[in-house]
């Protein structure tokens, strides 16, 4: 193997049914609904998916999110919007933070 | 407006029918369209009669779409006959199918638009011109747009996205804005406006190597953005799949789509789709004449097969009707998600 990720695995998703085909059937429609026309489009829906696949920063769910968010008639400049969504928590997640270090500092300090 | 070159214009290999076939019908990393229709019980695909009467004029255009099916464009000379087009009238004349959907090319550009339009229409067919909005701009084209709504010619026209950079990718630089003053004067005409009774259709194809999104979806958003940022009306949207042949065949083979592309499709197939495909009801007759299931397979040169008559001057509805469709790989086009057809998707 000389990666971890290869792009062709990203098509052989449907092998992890093969260890448990029951748990996958499960996972898959659950995940089937989810990604429904609910309360949320599918169009909304994608593009939060888009947002977390780079929060996580899985490369197969970057992959295939960003193909899902076009069919579903997005463009690149929503996508992008989405994507410092992403960016945004993920940075204030940490900037955060940084209220417990000012409060360990606090009592550290004289 | 930026008008780039065809593919017969720049000596391109895939300029030739057979090269795309060629390329079409190698062995690839998806399973050939008649096995896949097969196990689906519809092989052979029959045609269940003709309700659309599809005349493709010529290849002539004032546009060069990535994506253009035709390799339409400007140096392009294949242009419908007044002889073949009277062929085309007298057919017609001889049955009763309801529509008449004139196609090209820019179709408006033929000297035999103007007698196909009121032939039809004298014979109480519903008339479809399949514009590229810009060609309403031309000054040789003064008075069209009022020609059109005098005969009740109900519009179907390309606009890929409800934006600039979108639209201008597929269509070439600057066709956007033009697309809009051209819709604002065929609003302006009463295209697209309730009760007018003229119809004004707008086509989506995605831009790039994806298939559309959910017709209904995308309509309310080409609605009230285009309303909301361009005062632009209009009454339905169809969305089409770009069919992996001509330009849009040479994109993709050129950004190395076309492999994941044909995947796409063929792992999108949709059996319902497959059994409302427009060539079951369709006709499509070529600027010389030739008869073909489908403009896709008029584009790749396949003629009517299975002793269906072969020439519009041999027009037999009893040998048509429920003539057997050849198919190709090209047909997983049609056939992907939703469906694809000039009337949109197939199924909702």
């Amino acid at each position: 193997m000389d990666t971890y990720y290869r792009p062709d695995d990203l098509g052989r998703f449907a092998d992890m049914g093969q260890g448990s085909k029951d748990l996958w059937d499960r996972f898959m429609s659950y995940y089937s609904a989810v990604f429904a026309e609910g309360v949320l489009t599918e169009r909304e829906k994608a593009l939060i998916a888009l947002g977390v696949a780079h929060a996580v920063q899985c490369p197969y769910c970057i992959d295939a999110t960003t193909q899902a968010c076009l069919e579903k008639g997005s463009n690149v400049e929503e996508m992008t919007e989405a994507v410092h969504v992403a960016c945004a928590i993920r940075g204030g997640a940490s900037l955060v933070h940084g209220v417990q270090m000012r409060n360990v500092a606090q009592k550290l300090s004289m | 407006m930026r008008v780039g070159l065809t593919l017969q214009a720049r000596h391109n290999p895939l300029a030739s029918a057979a090269e795309q076939l060629r390329i079409l019908s190698a062995p690839n990393g998806f399973r050939p369209f008649h096995e896949t229709m097969e196990a689906a019980g519809l092989h052979p695909l029959l045609a269940t009669g003709i309700r659309v009467f599809q005349i493709n004029v010529g290849k002539l255009c004032n546009q060069t779409c990535a994506h253009c099916h035709v390799d339409a464009g400007p140096d392009r000379t294949e242009t419908m006959t007044p002889e073949t087009a009277e062929l085309c009238l007298r057919a017609l004349e001889r049955t009763g199918i309801p529509t008449v959907d004139i196609t090209g090319g820019a179709p408006e550009l033929s000297p035999v638009f103007g007698r196909l339009v009121e032939g039809a229409t004298a014979l109480g067919r519903h008339v479809t011109d399949r514009c590229n909005l810009t060609v309403l701009l031309l000054p040789s084209q003064a008075g069209l747009g009022e020609f059109l709504a005098r005969r009740r010619v109900e519009i179907i026209a390309s606009l890929p996205y409800y934006r600039a950079a979108q639209t201008d990718a597929q269509r070439g630089e600057g066709v956007f804005g033009k697309s809009l003053e051209a819709l604002r004067r065929l609003n302006a005409l009463g295209y697209g406006r309730p009760g007018s009774g003229l119809v004004l259709d707008l086509v989506y194809n995605p831009v790039g190597a994806f298939l559309p999104p959910r017709q209904e979806e995308v309509e309310a958003h080409f609605k009230r953005e285009l309303e909301r940022h361009h005062g632009v009306v209009f009454n339905r949207l169809f969305t089409l799949t770009n069919m992996p042949i001509s330009r849009f065949l040479e994109f993709l083979l050129r950004t190395g789509n076309y492999e994941g592309y044909m995947e796409r499709l063929a792992n999108a197939f949709n059996p319902a789709a497959a059994s409302g495909v427009m060539c079951r009801h369709t006709l499509s007759v070529g600027w010389d004449g030739a008869l073909h299931d489908c403009d896709f397979n008029q584009m790749l040169g396949l003629a009517t097969g299975f002793g269906a008559p072969l020439h519009v001057r041999d027009f037999d509805p009893g040998r048509l009707d429920g003539r057997r469709i050849v198919t190709g790989n090209h047909c997983y086009g049609c056939t992907a998600g939703a469906g694809s057809s000039c009337g949109g998707s197939i199924t909702p």
